[in-house]
């Protein structure tokens, strides 16, 4: 186990023209799930990647468990990395992709062989062992590819997007074992993804990123309740925050807050909602539509759970509100968290 | 554990290019600039001491019809040879790429030309062209294209300046094709499925697919091909050497022949060099056009 | 294309190319009485063949010796190649350094330097390293024509290798040096056997510089051996030169078509992108 940290980190790429990583500063506590959240572009991977030692800062340091690590090697950070395509060598077998680390490290033999058994049968491997890479399905790879990250006792696993090769159906049940996996073996975990359904889901904690630098990092019904700013407001959830200018700020709230007015209590900000669409998911109803009342006349979305009966009609107008403790602020100009 | 050489990109860059670079610097930089310097020196077989003559090399060389009627020749056989083998090399292609029994055999038979080391291609062809034994000129005979025997049985191929030179070509195309062919398959392999299926489902039949997705899509490759295919046509002389080594008349001289008869068998080392020098910025010249209209048409 | 056509083209185009060897094959059996008479058929034999020529080609002009001349000197030469020229090429397609461009074009260049130009000063060299008219100066001097193009198609086969093999290989806790040798290497295997079929093939074919700087027989390599040993003045040893050409033909086309794939996907991937 350990701490993984990094320093002021920046990375340019084509000297200077590109920053790919703008003065990041962060730090997972020990046997920690840290997501690092963004979309495409905004620099995780290549964060993952300088951490790995595949790239070196500009500037900046990483560290592990206290210890500048930024010149080094990969190979001598003891970590363990699953790329995106698994990166399964496709000239050896199960068994010898499993130990190809162990050889590495000058492993005895016998030793290699029990630990190959172990991640093996942790992972529910032992019986493709002798197959090659492209004889395994998806899912079959991703669980080669980790019991070749658990074998070489790693001080921190490093994963890039390593579902986003699944299919969606595969995709949940491998989210499940993967967060099994991490609580068994209790290693720091530094897990990329531009899902933040597979963030909410798997992190312990979530940072989010944009054009290189970190936006907020906090446990994710933090992330998600309490943006910090408007991107992670409108990034994070689905449909999106609504954003409603008023006066120099900016309105947020949910679409699961945005409700009738009857099923919502006494302190609360009224609306009127003329809903021009509605939609039917999973037995919520999406309802898109104008709303006045919180500020200037804007576009919103409100999302009624099941358990709101009240019939609604696309075409009419009615009357809606949102629990006042539910609303967040965000300064217009900035799009950063103020106060009402 | 520390960071050894086998760890940094940068000093293993130069420690993997180094032998590279330091043998073809010493066997193909130093002959090269020793050849630039024989170029403009007074340097024959007979007299091998170094005598800077500045330019009088090139001078006596350009004062030489031969040499004139050589680069004509270079650029006729340069330019036909290209014309025919890029236009074969794609027909031998599009049948290779297509599925049908016998392809195994097919595509050997077909490689034969180029991979038969070229003196041994040309010898079969010096026979085949023989003045008197020519089984070509007997099948003539027999067509009664030919007298039966006497004045005006034989064609000499290698005899007449024009038949000679299209023998040469002729030759020449054989053994080429076959790589252009390999170089086009390559490219026509590398065409997406979906897009041929798109244009027959927009209708377009075999003749109208080829002109407007097979040969449009396989253009960076044709001039790569096209590009390798001069360059070899350029600088080999083996076909010429064999076949006719430069006559009738000088004829079918080209500048690399030219070159060697001058240098090597002339003994005038100096003359040879600056012909052979003559070569080099035409050859730079046509693949710095060539890449670069490669580049262009990857960019598109 | 349809059925009949693409058989019938396929079967011209065979023939067009593999015409000279097929008549090759006959004429070497032929006897001298029925060759050298223009009214004969020359596509038959008008008289019982005969495999004296065949002997002769063995016993008297040591085509034993200049084969295996050719043989050892290719798989010399090969191994050169590949020693030298597969880290210049992982250099040049991997390693990311900024003149890592200009430098695949001043390698191709290389390749432009005609060897009649290079021949005058390069028989200087072999001189002095004491080298003329031994099959080693060729060893020496081959790699110059191989080297080059090998680059060239090799970095084609180095940039289809996916970046991931070779990064998982450094995270799993070698060396770059390491990656490169373990699983870089392995992966370029289609790529190293399209290298050794198409230097052998330059090797077996080039004249030049054979010519120039190996005299004696027994030196000498099958592209010169061959022409000048069976070729003496005016007289040409026509069934043997014929049988000669057959006899190195075929095996190296063979042996070519068995790797063609390979080498046509690498081909085109050194030269257009790299």
């Amino acid at each position: 186990m350990a701490i993984v940290e990094v320093a002021q980190l920046v990375k340019e790429f084509d000297s200077g023209k590109v920053r790919a990583i703008d003065g990041v500063s962060l730090a997972t506590n020990e046997g920690e799930y840290l997501v690092l959240l963004g979309p495409s572009g905004c620099g995780k991977t290549t964060l993952l990647r300088t951490i790995a030692g595949l790239e070196q800062p500009t500037s900046g340091d990483v560290l592990i468990n206290g210890q500048v690590v930024t010149a080094l090697p990969p190979r001598a950070r003891q970590i363990a990395m699953v790329f995106q395509s698994y990166a399964l060598y496709p000239h050896k077998t199960v068994r010898g992709n499993i130990v190809f680390p162990l050889r590495a490290a000058k492993m005895a033999p016998a030793e290699r062989e029990r630990k190959t058994t172990w991640a093996a049968e942790l992972l529910g491997i032992g019986h493709l062992l002798d197959r090659k890479p492209r004889q395994l399905s998806g899912g079959e790879k991703q669980r080669v590819a980790l019991a070749r990250a658990l074998v070489r006792d790693p001080q921190v696993f490093l994963l890039d997007e390593p579902l986003s090769n699944l299919d969606a159906k595969l995709r949940a049940s491998a989210r499940d074992e993967l967060k099994r996996f991490q609580q068994e073996v209790a290693t720091t975990t530094i897990y990329v993804t531009h899902d933040q359904v597979e963030a909410m889901g798997l992190g312990d904690r979530i940072a989010v990123l944009n054009n290189g630098t970190v936006r907020q990092v906090g446990p994710p019904t933090e992330v998600y309740d309490d943006p910090a700013d408007t991107f992670v407001a409108t990034f994070i959830g689905s449909p999106p925050m609504n954003l409603v200018p008023n006066d120099g700020k900016l309105v947020g709230f949910r679409p699961e807050h945005l409700l009738p007015a009857s099923v919502v209590g006494a302190d609360a900000l009224q609306v009127k909602l003329a809903v021009d669409r509605m939609e039917y998911l999973s037995g919520d109803r999406h309802l898109y539509g104008t709303a006045t009342g919180a500020g200037e006349k804007s576009r919103v979305i409100a999302r009624l759970p099941a358990t709101v009966t009240s019939e609604v009609h696309a075409g009419e107008t009615y009357d809606f509100a949102i629990n006042r403790n539910r609303l967040r602020y965000f300064d217009a100009s900035t799009g950063l968290r103020t106060q009402p | 554990m520390r960071t050894r050489v086998a760890d940094r990109d940068g000093a293993l860059a130069w420690i993997f290019l180094m032998p590279s670079v330091v043998y073809i610097l010493a066997l193909v930089g130093v002959p090269f600039v020793l050849a630039v310097g024989l170029a403009f020196s007074d340097v024959t077989s007979g007299d091998p001491s170094f005598d800077f003559v500045g330019v009088d090399n090139f001078r006596s060389i350009f004062d030489d019809p031969v040499f004139w009627q050589s680069l004509g020749n270079t650029f006729l056989f340069t330019a036909i040879s290209m014309l025919l083998i890029v236009v074969l090399g794609k027909i031998v292609a599009n049948i290779l790429v297509a599925d049908f029994r016998g392809k195994w055999v097919v595509r050997f038979l077909v490689l034969l030309p180029w991979t038969t080391p070229a003196t041994l291609g040309a010898v079969a062809w010096l026979w085949l062209l023989d003045s008197i034994y020519s089984p070509i000129d007997w099948v003539l005979r027999q067509l009664g294209f030919l007298a039966e025997a006497g004045n005006g049985s034989n064609m000499y191929w290698l005899g007449e300046p024009a038949l000679a030179m299209a023998s040469v070509i002729a030759v020449h195309v054989w053994r080429l094709t076959p790589l252009a062919a390999v170089i086009m398959m390559a490219g026509l392999v590398a065409i997406p499925k979906d897009m041929d299926e798109a244009a027959r489902m927009d209708g377009a039949g075999y003749w109208r697919r080829m002109f407007e997705v097979t040969i449009p899509m396989t253009m960076p490759v044709i001039a790569v091909s096209a590009l390798f295919g001069a360059i070899f046509t350029f600088t080999d002389m083996a076909v010429v050497d064999v076949l006719t080594n430069g006559g009738p008349n000088n004829a079918t001289q080209v500048l690399t022949s030219w070159a060697f008869f001058r240098g090597i068998d002339g003994g005038d080392v100096g003359q040879g060099a600056a012909i052979a020098l003559f070569l080099f910025p035409l050859l730079l010249a046509a693949a710095i056009a060539i890449l670069r209209a490669v580049r262009r048409l990857e960019v598109r | 294309m349809r059925r009949a056509p693409l058989y019938l083209a396929a079967i011209m185009v065979a023939l067009c190319s593999a015409a000279p060897f097929l008549w090759s094959l006959v004429t070497a059996f032929k006897q001298n009485r029925d060759l050298y008479n223009p009214d004969n058929n020359p596509f038959l034999y008008n008289r019982p063949p005969t495999p004296d020529h065949i002997t002769y080609l063995f016993t008297n002009a040591s085509f034993g010796t200049f084969a295996w001349n050719t043989l050892w000197v290719g798989v010399l030469v090969v191994g050169i190649t590949l020693l030298l020229g597969l880290p210049a090429a992982y250099a040049l397609a991997r390693l990311d350094r900024p003149w890592a461009g200009w430098f695949g074009i001043a390698i191709f260049l290389v390749y432009l330097v005609p060897p009649s130009l290079l021949f005058l000063s390069l028989s200087r060299i072999v001189v002095a390293a004491g080298l003329q008219d031994s099959t080693w100066s060729l060893v020496l001097i081959y790699p110059t024509i191989t080297i080059p193009v090998s680059i060239w198609l090799l970095i084609g086969f180095l940039k289809a290798v996916p970046r991931d093999i070779e990064e998982q290989a450094m995270v799993d806790g070698y060396s770059r040096l390491g990656a490169f040798w373990r699983a870089v290497v392995p992966l370029t295997f289609p790529g190293i056997v399209a290298v050794i079929v198409f230097a052998f093939t330059l090797t077996a074919s080039e004249f030049i510089y054979a010519l120039a700087f190996v005299s004696p027989s027994s030196e000498k390599v099958i592209s010169t051996g061959v022409p000048t040993e069976l070729i003496r003045g005016d007289v040409f040893f026509w069934q043997s030169l014929q049988a000669a050409t057959v006899l190195v033909a075929l095996p190296i086309a063979f042996v070519f078509n068995l790797f063609l794939d390979r080498f046509i996907t690498g081909f085109t991937q050194g030269a257009v992108k790299g």
